[in-house]
């Protein structure tokens, strides 16, 4: 049975400008140990998505499931969830310094998460297990550092002390939001190894929010893609980056720069992402797809099995049997006009 | 090691445009006490030569706060130099006055990495892209505005979008009106700072594509600051790697990514997540331990001895050269006592220097 399976998620938020639609529709699923990658562009609904399974989305109207453990997180009360979080559930955001409060020291704030969740545990025995907690994400000198404020922390020292206040519970299911987008690559390497080696060892399944597709296929079983507000593939990690089925994914794979071989003019996707108040009917990248056809643009296509696996769903009209698709292809980039980026 | 293909080769001969000498640039760090007793200098920038040819690019990388962005701007002229020479066509500016330094303004741009940070949001974009002109007067009226809706289009923006706000604009769009502000005064050299960083994929290949169709459009000289490697690998032609204020390695691009001779040039490589899943699970990573030294007090000898995994003391006692090494071509050097070979696995090395001189961490990473 899947740890976390969220069912048909909707999220929405009133604004002065109208209603924005973050979030339509939205499933998905992490089985203990796995990680799962949600990758998309700003405004996808990503970090949305997440942020209200957790609670953290105020004045958002909420619809759908979340199943954690097979009770539903959306109808919980205050307290229950405050049970959840933090010790069921550990959470590790972009920003380490906005994460950490500036006034109190780093081993305090990891003191007080074990307290919170174990009214047994003694000041003492609190302290040495912080202690033990810096010293496992790789802090230096942890006895001394655990005094320390965040200020006296660098950038990625923070984002692994924020892991070790996320990992002291240890929570069955850890939520990624951009946990190294602010580091440099050679920290986020640092950072990826340990959240690996946690998961590992404690066998904590991990939901990874990104837009570097290259953290992704680093690290995830399972990949969402997400586009205006919804799932537009879902895969496991071969199949995304290999044999994927949408053409926001392959845009997406695309558009990156090549790391090896010719350095090519790179392939942009042209235009710019629906907004989420006024949701066009149909599918949200028919405007910016190169394959649209007319039917994208006035009917939604369902999320359906796209692939021989099971487990490959893909939004998208195009045909699911390779060859078709590949024909539909070549039939329509001849008969598309070059078109004007932007 | 004389392979490198010459696709690197600027078109057009490249004469050098700008050429930085043993640059300086300190600052003054605020002291807690009283009375100060001595005055603390970050060392941001530490005694580095380096050209720039005319037509080409040239990739800046480095982590935060390596001094890449300072370096950029000292030879800009935006910051004055602490000690060194700036050498932009053939002159010397580095001692020219606010005065004499104008008409050269004109000739060397900055477009920044925050497209929502740089521009004022209570003005229109018409105005905004036409301040060049303005601030050095060279026209107005309807022959400005004419103007600014040519330079709009040049960037892929509609010229009828005149009268709007930056607001109206996405992320995208408005690093194209940084672009196009940028491009005001046909300048030679510019300097992006970080452009692409602030966007998403989709919209960082249209603006990487728009940059190099001006380039060959128009001649540009860019130099480019990027912590994305794969970004910089596709832009540049050449690139230099800077650690704590120094350049470790220069080279063509080429030759950097395939033979990286500084250790730390090769962990920075090595540490790019790429987008390929059956690539990612045969590459070795090798991780660096802990993090940049201050660079208030940076380590002596190599400063990059306390993370590398192949130091040893002559390391810690003497500065290593920018030369080239292992019979690379001349223009690919480095500044490794030790470089690494061909072939070689540095996370298989162990340093040999003392233990207080190292960067030791506990848990998880030093059991790697």
């Amino acid at each position: 049975m899947a740890l976390l399976e969220v069912k048909d998620l909707h999220v929405s938020f009133r604004t002065d400008d109208g209603i924005v639609k973050a979030v339509r529709g939205v499933s998905f699923g992490v089985e203990p140990g796995q990680t799962l990658g949600i990758v998309g562009e700003s405004g996808s609904g990503k970090s949305v998505s997440t942020q209200t399974v957790m609670g953290l989305t105020r004045g958002a109207e909420v619809e759908g499931q979340a199943l954690f453990n097979g009770r539903d997180l959306l109808k919980m009360t205050k307290a229950e969830l405050a049970e959840i979080r933090g010790a069921q559930i550990g959470m590790i955001f972009q920003d380490p310094l906005s994460s950490l409060h500036p006034f109190y020291k780093v081993g305090w704030q990891i003191i007080e998460m074990l307290r919170l969740h174990d009214k047994e545990i003694t000041k003492s025995a609190a302290r040495k297990r912080a202690i033990e907690l810096l010293s496992l994400v790789g802090i230096p000198q942890p006895d001394r550092r655990v005094d320390d404020y965040p200020h006296q922390f660098s950038g990625g020292m923070r984002q692994r002390a924020m892991i070790a206040m996320a990992m002291a519970n240890n929570p069955a299911l850890l939520i990624a939001d951009e946990p190294t987008t602010a580091l440099d690559v050679t920290v986020q390497a640092q950072v990826l190894q340990m959240i690996n080696r946690l998961q590992q060892e404690f066998g904590t399944a991990v939901i990874l929010i990104t837009h570097d597709l290259g953290v992704i296929a680093d690290v995830a079983d399972d990949v969402v893609v997400m586009y205006g507000g919804m799932v537009m593939e879902q895969a496991d990690r071969m199949t995304t980056f290999k044999s994927f089925h949408h053409p926001y994914t392959e845009g997406l794979l695309q558009s990156l720069p090549a790391y090896g071989g010719e350095r090519a003019r790179l392939r942009a996707i042209p235009g710019t992402p629906p907004s989420p108040i006024n949701v066009p009917p149909g599918c949200p990248f028919a405007a910016r797809c190169p394959y649209v056809m007319d039917r994208c643009r006035t009917e939604l296509p369902p999320l359906e099995i796209a692939g021989e696996a099971a487990n490959h769903l893909s939004r998208c009209w195009l045909p699911h049997n390779a060859a078709a698709r590949q024909a539909v292809r070549v039939k329509l980039d001849q008969s598309l006009p070059v078109s004007a980026e932007a | 090691m004389s392979t490198e293909t010459t696709r690197n080769l600027v078109p057009g001969g490249g004469d050098v445009l700008l050429r930085v000498e043993n640059l300086v640039k300190h600052f003054p760090v605020k002291s807690g006490k009283l009375i100060p007793t001595e005055r603390e200098y970050v060392h941001a920038v530490e005694d580095v030569t380096l050209e720039v040819r005319a037509g080409e690019t040239l990739g800046l990388v480095g982590e935060t706060g390596c001094g890449k962005s300072t370096l950029a701007r000292c030879a800009a002229r935006l910051y004055p130099v602490t000690s060194g020479k700036v050498i932009f066509n053939g002159q010397d500016i580095t001692k020219l006055s606010a005065r004499r330094m104008r008409p050269l303004r004109r000739e060397i741009q900055m477009i920044f990495q925050d497209p929502y940070g740089s521009l004022n949001p209570r003005r229109r974009v018409g105005s905004i892209i036409g301040d060049p002109f303005a601030i050095h007067r060279t026209a107005k009226g309807e022959d400005r505005k004419r103007k600014v809706q040519h330079l709009m289009e040049l960037v892929g923006l509609n010229p009828e979008h005149y009268n709007r706000f930056p607001a109206e604009f996405s992320g995208g769009q408005r690093q194209r009106i940084g672009v196009a502000r940028a491009l005001a005064f046909q300048p030679k050299l510019i300097i992006c700072d970080e452009p692409v960083s602030a966007l998403d994929v989709s919209i960082q290949a249209q603006i990487l594509n728009l940059l190099s169709d001006l380039q060959r459009d128009l001649g540009l000289t860019y130099i480019f600051i990027a912590h994305d490697l794969s970004v910089v690998r596709h832009v540049s032609n050449r690139v230099a790697v800077m650690y704590l204020g120094k350049i470790v390695e220069e080279s063509p691009v080429d030759g950097m990514w395939a033979h990286p001779r500084h250790p730390y040039t090769d962990a920075l490589l090595s540490a790019v997540p790429l987008p390929d899943p059956e690539h990612a699970a045969q590459r070795e990573r090798i991780i660096l331990a802990g993090d940049v030294p201050s660079p208030i007090h940076p380590p002596s000898g190599c400063r990059f001895h306390p993370r590398c995994p192949k130091a040893r003391p002559t390391c810690v006692s003497t500065e290593p050269e920018l030369i080239s090494r292992l019979g690379d071509d001349a223009d690919h050097r480095a500044a490794c006592h030790f470089p690494v070979e061909d072939g070689e696995d540095i996370s298989l090395s162990t340093p040999s220097i003392a233990e207080d001189e190292r960067v030791v961490e506990s848990g998880l990473i030093a059991g790697a």
